[in-house]
């Protein structure tokens, strides 16, 4: 028996927790998530290379808040997600149970905010290479040949959500593409419609966006939607000094004022 | 009609295509997009990707596009002035290189829309495509086609069906009067088949997994097994991916878009994974949770479309739990319905 199925097991037998968000093997060479709540269902707890879905978003959704107090199986991703979450006041302090894995296996429990935070400042939180290679690419580009790309790439979209859905920031109850009167963003899945869904969304995520991809993963039609929040990042840290997800009683950059904010970019 | 079997060389299919474009028909197909399969408008064979098991999205939006529009008008002093949409104006189409799934879903569509009141747009867009099917040589672990009365090789829905038999030959099966139709504009590529060509030894094998009135019986008698809906769908995320894919998912929505002068109002897909989907004006909303949307979509296609419209609206072509995020596989869930 694995480690972490023995410590799950344990943690649901003493009733630390109720339920615990983790991965199980899925279809075909796929994981999935998990929401274990007795000891069989801990048992189909697996941890490989392949479990790299931010879980934090399910700490969101109604019915799994619903089983109870939460153990969940946390990356990198889903340890900011939390931290970002909690600064927005989702997640109380002590409220959900969290495991890390680390490289070599072992497991680390984190039973509060401030532990979450100092393993984060000594974390590699960055975005991956070929990420940045691409954002690179992007930012090289001129105006015109990036309005191209992004345009070439809103025209596969269909607007099913997917990546809103996905994303562990966009827990809006009613999110803005859902508010008709007035109506913001079109909700046809046309040229206009696509790309004002996009920007609405990405401009809604700058400073608060994780970095953990989950939009992009999640997109059935293969559009690199991470790469949009992505480039919002260093602008917002340059800027404001501020990175998402670090700290669970972050002020938000976009909302907050100081006297000595940068003011040079108001025309 | 009875079928006609012919013989067609795959080293025509080229010639196939640029004859069809002669006459001035659009033709859709499917097209790789980087990791997506489209099904798009082409202009020549060297676009089609006739090798790949399924395109990401269904052919559905040859006849029910994501966005349409069915009407403009203008607001004058006087009144408001329409112009509808005619759907008379539409063009003859070709479908081709779809799958046998792609086409029987239209069956589904074909009831669906075909109810009183009829829908003019899907039903002329429809009546006005010709669909070239290709049987399935290969298929996945999502393929659940035979369980749900279909099949690698099911003629359902297609006016003509091609299946590879060799490297070089096509089976032509002509299958209805508008295939018919269409045939007689290339009988120069074709020659007489012999009538013991067994063209299941040129198919995939696809296992029956459930068996389908068990399911229809199961889940319309499941209404009120909350567990069930919820134990199966606590990882969904309420996206609309799987309703997007679907072959047979029709749900839409009315969009007018207008500025002070003059408007068009649109047609658009719809899904009930959405929450919004059922949220009434007065904040209730009929189906709250996920679980009930879950079991809504579920409920459609097994228990509501056999029971309003005689049929499932399901094809088995798996393109939902290709497409989920989060790994809702259809064809397991259907699986644990049937062994209640």
């Amino acid at each position: 028996m694995s480690d972490l199925i023995k410590k799950v097991t344990a943690l649901l037998n003493d009733k630390t927790i109720n339920a615990f968000i983790g991965y199980e093997k899925g279809s075909a060479d796929r994981i999935r998530a998990i929401f274990a709540r007795t000891e069989d269902q801990a048992q189909k707890l697996v941890l490989n290379a392949f479990c790299t879905q931010n879980l934090a978003g399910y700490l969101m959704k109604h019915e799994v808040k619903k089983l109870g107090k939460l153990g969940i199986l946390a990356n990198v991703a889903a340890l900011r997600s939390i931290m970002q979450l909690a600064s927005e006041f989702q997640i109380k302090d002590g409220e959900v149970y969290v495991l890390f894995a680390n490289a070599d296996g072992s497991l680390t429990e984190f039973t509060d905010f401030k532990s979450i935070e100092t393993f984060l400042q000594t974390t590699d939180t960055g975005i991956k290479s070929e990420e940045q290679e691409m954002i690179a690419k992007l930012e090289s580009m001129t105006v015109n040949e990036r309005w191209l790309f992004w345009n070439k790439e809103f025209e596969k979209c269909i607007k099913c959500y997917a990546c809103r859905a996905a994303c562990p920031m966009c827990y809006c109850h009613r999110c803005t593409t859902d508010v008709n009167q007035p109506q913001w963003i079109p909700v046809a899945s046309h040229e206009l419609g696509n790309l004002d869904y996009h920007l609405m969304r990405a401009m809604h995520l700058a400073g608060r966006c994780v970095n953990c991809g989950e939009c992009a993963t999640a997109c059935p039609m293969d559009i690199p939607l991470n790469l949009l929040t992505y480039q919002l990042i260093n602008p917002i840290k340059a800027t404001f000094g501020a990175t998402a997800g670090m700290k669970a009683d972050a002020m938000y950059a976009l909302s907050t004022y100081k006297p000595d904010d940068k003011e040079n970019f108001i025309i | 009609m009875e079928k006609q079997l012919k013989i067609l060389k795959y080293s025509d299919l080229s010639k196939l295509i640029e004859k069809f474009r002669s006459q001035g028909f659009p033709v859709l197909a499917p097209v790789r997009k980087g990791k997506v399969v489209e099904i798009e408008q082409v202009q020549s064979l060297d676009e089609i990707a006739l090798d790949v098991l399924l395109s990401t999205q269904s052919a559905k939006k040859a006849a029910f596009p994501k966005v349409e529009k069915v009407l403009e008008y203008t607001l004058e002093k006087s009144g408001t002035k329409q112009f509808p949409v005619d759907p008379a104006d539409y063009k003859e189409t070709i479908l081709f290189g779809v799958r046998p799934c792609d086409a029987s879903g239209f069956k589904s569509l074909d009831a669906i829309f075909g109810e009183e009141p009829k829908d003019q747009f899907y039903l002329e867009k429809k009546g006005k495509s010709t669909i070239i099917s290709f049987s399935c040589p290969v298929a996945d672990e999502y393929c659940f086609c035979t369980s749900v009365g279909g099949g690698p090789g099911n003629t359902a829905g297609s006016d003509l069906q091609f299946t590879g038999i060799s490297k070089d030959e096509i089976l032509v099966e002509i299958l209805t009067e508008k295939g018919e139709k269409l045939a007689a504009t290339f009988s120069d590529l074709l020659t007489d088949a012999g009538k013991d060509i067994d063209k299941s030894k040129f198919l995939a094998d696809v296992k029956v997994v459930f068996d389908v009135d068990g399911v229809v019986e199961k889940t319309t008698a499941s209404f009120n097994n909350t567990a069930l809906w919820l134990e199966q769908s606590l990882r969904c995320i309420g996206c609309g991916a799987c309703a997007f894919v679907c072959p047979t998912c029709a749900c839409f929505d009315f969009q007018d878009e207008q500025n002070t002068k003059k408007g068009v109002r649109l047609r658009l897909w719809d899904s009930c994974g959405f929450s919004l989907f059922t949220l009434h004006t007065s904040g209730h909303n009929p189906r709250e949770v996920q679980s009930q949307r879950w079991r809504q979509r579920i409920m459609h296609k097994f228990a509501y479309m056999p029971e309003q419209l005689h049929v499932v609206g399901c094809e088995g072509c798996g393109r939902c739990s290709r497409a989920c995020p989060v790994d809702m596989n259809i064809k397991e869930h259907l699986t644990a319905i049937a062994q209640i």
